[in-house]
């Protein structure tokens, strides 16, 4: 393994025993060819030629040696930290006992997860379904949505993103489909982020099974649902007989301050989908929490959807360890504290640079971070790299930094991440002015 | 079949706590002066009116000591303590114009307040206090044996601290004690600070833990009585204090020396002021009861006189509060000689004041070096020999030593932590006081004249840079209604007695009194 000791050497000498590079030119050469041209060659293009080696806390380090402050976190996939040593040491002590299972039958750990989930999700939660990432949890949902309702409509919110898998696809941006020519279909209806009178008009031709959003669209940059919107949604929904599905994948597990970020709305949503920091980072598992109404199918046929992978019990394990830690009282204290350090810590940076930091989205620990400059968050990400911290522009609207800080960070973390983004945020601006793209 | 490592478990709790007092330190210690009053008012009134309530409750639970003396002990490390801190300002920068420098106050920040059973509740008052008084946070780590009455002392400070606007967990308690947890805390490079009080092996591993730490060491405390002293006075003092909380502190007196020209007088006063004074085949069998092979049977720690003595078959009255057992020669081998955990008082007739002198230092050697003496007299000379000859680092004059070396019936510092310093092998050599868990940045100017320093009104700012602990939630989200959002840490259940909890405290008492009988043989 190489380490921060032997970097200089490490360049030329990539070798982990089950695989070996020569240099991270050549790394990246292969992996150009055997993995993705496009992707590796945008982020050697965007000053970024990152590859990811040594990971712990909320660190990452270039093969060269260089340490990077995650706040991207794959979108709270490491919430808790890089291979946080009690979630490691639970899958670990799994593995000398359970593998993935059989899905098949009942399961010890899946039934254990299911329960300690229903507890802890909103009232009226019934019973769970399992995945084994995101979009496949998005896709579980969505069925059982059209078998509960015997309706087939979908509305979700333009740039959305719930995932690629073959629904979640259909109710995103078309950035997405039109390449592998799946283009929406028309049960799939989609409206404005914070129009209710749009979401009013959709809902009312009455075929829609359900309503599925996202507590704060995360790949559309965090923008912050008006007060009162959410809240006006689902009470459309009941009006209409339509689900709501409450998409917490990122604003899920205490990332807001609350377990779930829906709670913080006062919503009991039909359905509650989590996945990314479900399991700490280290086990792929996701999971679909669903109510009494919509767990129909369950009863019904519960062989009609199968996934040998969903709810794989050492995931589960993963899980539960997670959830536990999540939903601790000394893990939302640390939240409070950190979400209100770093907003403060914004704001002042925020006015040392008012035309350029146009906006700061916030809501616990769930940050955008909003440019004046159609791509701001690119210029900004280039010099946070620069700069030793990790975040990344949001795909549906690249004026938008996603800055994720995670949910344990030190006092002291939180004060040398501030004094690199305030750095980062000053020379972007520089080099934006440069190209002139910013308007004043 | 369990697949959990239990150590690891251990370490997860320990790491919980770490988080939240690294974030209370950090917003605590920018509070300012009238900040940090209200809260620590709050939480020392808090203390106050639990003090009876919370002493019955450490009798009942640690079984030794007497209720009415944990309530002066409880009442003095709280009410008092605010009292005579009333006026200090461990948090405003002082600028001083004629050394031509600025001192500012930077806290300790997470302080680890380790715990004794014998004096439970007051020391997590004390240290709680001090360190609220200081601006730090503070996890206790209480003594396993006075887990619940300590856990709920540390809850109620720290609710009244957070009422009063102090960051939630300012004052965090180990509910349940572990060694794996309580070795992570020592080590952990998140504690800025251990205060240790308690058995000299806790000190011992405070001081090797790579952390700053201030530990003190057992005592052994000799009182001397010369030929000057108000003998009515001294014995009435010494059985009061030697009885106090049925001798379980550090300060009780351990061994009396006297001169030998008043010895008898002494003797008879002793014996009004509610002493027993042993014939020598009486002192023979408490030393056999106590002593058995020449160890303490932990069994009478803290109880009281009149039971020891039945026990060893001696017959009082009924109005005796503490047995003096006379031996002659002061050596290691004399078990009486020895801290006694327990209202018996070694006695020794000294030739002369040199003499007693020798002896006390004798007692000193035994343990108890650096911590304290007392002396009875009114002779200038003696007192001043005394003190220059004796290596403690207090000598109670004229009072009980009991509360005397812990300032409560003196003017030294109030504390339940007594610094033996480098004679009793600590790094502090005072009664700790809030001061000890601060620095101080100190600006100096140079000393050229034609350097003044500016304004002093701009110098001694305090201000709050994050402000206070914002309420939950955070701005731009709804608050659900009737749902309590508030953040906290830990909230305090009543205690379960099923019956493993039984067997478990038996088996914990049980390994309590070891370790006190091991602390009885250093
Ligand atoms: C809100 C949201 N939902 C669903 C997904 C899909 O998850 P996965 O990538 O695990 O399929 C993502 C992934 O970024 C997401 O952000």
């Amino acid at each position: 393994m190489t380490s921060i000791q032997d970097a200089s050497v490490g360049d030329e000498d990539l070798d982990f025993g089950y695989f070996r590079f020569a240099s991270k030119a050549e790394m990246l050469e292969k992996s150009k060819s055997y993995w993705n041209p496009d992707k590796t060659q945008f982020w050697s293009d965007s000053g970024i030629p990152l590859v990811v080696d040594r990971r712990e806390e909320y660190f990452l380090y270039d093969i060269t040696g260089k340490r990077l402050i995650d706040v991207h976190l794959n979108g709270g996939t490491y919430n808790l930290g890089h291979r946080n040593p009690e979630v490691v040491a639970a899958i670990k002590a799994a593995m000398t006992h359970f593998d993935i299972g059989n899905h098949h039958f009942p399961a010890l750990a899946r039934t254990a997860l299911a329960e300690q989930l229903v507890a802890t999700a909103t009232p009226g939660m019934s019973k769970v379904i399992y995945g084994s990432g995101g979009g496949e949890a998005i896709d579980i949902a969505l069925k059982t949505a059209r078998n509960a309702t015997k309706r087939s409509g979908i509305v979700s919110i333009v740039k959305a993103y719930h995932g690629h898998t073959g629904l979640a696809l259909q109710t995103g941006d078309d950035r997405f489909s039109r390449i592998f020519l799946s283009e929406r279909s028309d049960d799939f209806i989609q409206v404005p982020f914070n129009d209710i009178a749009a979401m009013e008009q959709a809902l009312a031709s009455g075929g829609v099974a359900a309503v599925i959003m996202e507590t704060i669209p995360a790949t559309y940059g965090f923008p912050l649902p008006e007060p009162g919107y959410l809240e006006a949604v689902k009470s459309l929904c009941d009006r209409h007989g339509t689900l709501y599905i409450a998409d917490e994948v990122q604003t899920g597990l205490m990332r807001t301050g609350e377990l779930w970020g829906i709670t913080k709305h006062g919503i009991d949503p039909d359905i509650i989908v989590t996945g990314k920091g479900l399991s700490g980072g280290m086990y792929p598992i996701s999971a679909v929490i669903v109510n009494e109404r919509s767990s129909g199918w369950l009863g019904q046929d519960g062989f009609a959807h199968m996934s040998t992978f969903g709810g794989a019990e050492v995931g589960c394990i993963a899980a539960m360890v997670t959830l536990d830690i999540c939903s601790r009282p000394s893990t939302r204290l640390a939240v409070h504290h950190a979400a209100d350090v770093i907003g403060h810590g914004l704001r002042r940076i925020q006015a040392s640079y008012p035309d350029w930091l146009t906006g700061i989205r916030q809501n616990g620990l769930v940050i955008g971070l909003e440019f004046n400059h159609p791509e701001g968050a690119k210029y900004v990400m280039k010099h946070l790299y620069a700069n030793g911290v990790w975040a990344i522009f949001s795909t549906l609207d690249p004026r938008v930094l996603q800055y994720k800080p995670g949910l344990l960070v030190s006092p002291a973390l939180v004060e040398e991440l501030l004094d690199r983004t305030a750095l980062a945020i000053g020379r972007s601006r520089d080099e934006a002015a440069r190209s002139k793209g910013v308007r004043s | 079949m369990n697949l959990i490592d239990d150590r690891a478990k251990e370490i997860s709790r320990a790491n919980s706590m770490l988080e939240v007092a690294s974030w209370a330190s950090y917003r605590y210690a920018t509070y300012n002066h009238s900040a940090v009053t209200r809260i620590v008012e709050a939480a020392a009134k808090r203390g106050e009116a639990l003090a009876r309530e919370l002493a019955e409750a450490a009798v009942e639970e640690t079984g030794f000591g007497v209720v009415e003396h944990k309530v002066i002990k409880n009442l003095g490390c709280s009410r008092e303590l605010l009292d005579r801190y009333t006026g200090f300002d461990f948090a405003t920068p002082v600028v001083d114009p004629h050394s031509k420098t600025v001192s500012i106050p930077k806290p300790a920040g997470v302080v680890l307040g380790i715990t004794p059973s014998t004096n439970p509740v007051a020391t997590v008052y004390a240290k709680a206090l001090m360190a609220l008084m200081a601006r730090c946070s503070i996890i206790i780590s209480p003594h396993p044996f006075a887990k619940k009455v300590c856990a709920r002392a540390a809850h109620e400070l720290n609710a009244a601290a957070v009422e009063a606007g102090a960051p939630d967990g300012v004052i965090q308690v180990v509910e349940e004690p572990s060694i794996p947890l309580i070795e992570h805390l020592m080590k952990s490079d998140k504690v800025d600070l251990i205060v240790a009080t308690g058995g000299s092996e806790v000190v011992r591993s405070a001081y090797s833990s790579s952390n700053p730490a201030y530990g003190v060491g057992p005592g052994n405390v000799p009182v001397v009585v010369d030929a000057s002293a108000n003998l009515k006075d001294a014995a009435r003092r010494i059985v009061d204090s030697k009885s106090f909380d049925n001798s379980i502190l550090c300060t009780n007196e351990s061994v009396l020396i006297v001169e030998r020209r008043v010895a008898e007088k002494l003797k008879a006063e002793l014996a009004r002021a509610g002493a027993h004074l042993c014939s020598e085949t009486e002192s023979e069998a408490l030393r056999d009861l106590l002593f058995p092979r020449g160890q303490f049977d932990t069994r009478f720690v803290g109880k009281d006189a009149r039971s020891i003595a039945k026990a060893a078959s001696i017959r009082v009255p009924p109005s005796v509060r503490i047995l003096a057992a006379e031996f002659g020669a002061v050596f290691p081998e004399e078990p009486l000689c020895h801290e006694k955990l327990c209202p018996v008082l070694g006695l020794v007739v000294a030739d002369d004041f040199d003499d007693a002198i020798a002896k006390a230092k004798a007692v000193l050697r035994v343990t108890g070096a650096g911590h304290s003496a007392a002396l009875h007299s009114s002779d200038g000379d003696n007192i001043a020999t005394f003190g220059a000859a004796l290596p403690v680092l207090r000598v109670s004059l004229n009072v009980g030593n009991s509360l005397g070396s812990s300032g409560f019936e003196t003017n030294l510092p109030p504390t339940m932590t007594i610094g033996t310093g480098f004679l009793g092998r600590s790094s502090l050599g005072e009664n700790l006081r809030p001061d000890h868990l601060v620095h101080y940045t100190t600006i100096a100017l140079n000393r050229d004249p034609a350097e003044v320093l500016p304004d002093r009104s701009h110098l001694d700012r305090n201000d709050m840079p994050n402000g206070p602990v914002p309420a939950y939630p955070l701005e731009g989200v709804a608050r659900p209604s009737g749902m309590d959002m508030r953040p906290s840490v830990a909230v305090p259940r009543p205690g379960a007695s099923d019956p493993g909890e039984v067997a478990l405290r038996a088996q914990i008492r049980q390994l309590v009194l070891e370790e006190l009988a091991e602390m009885m043989k250093g």
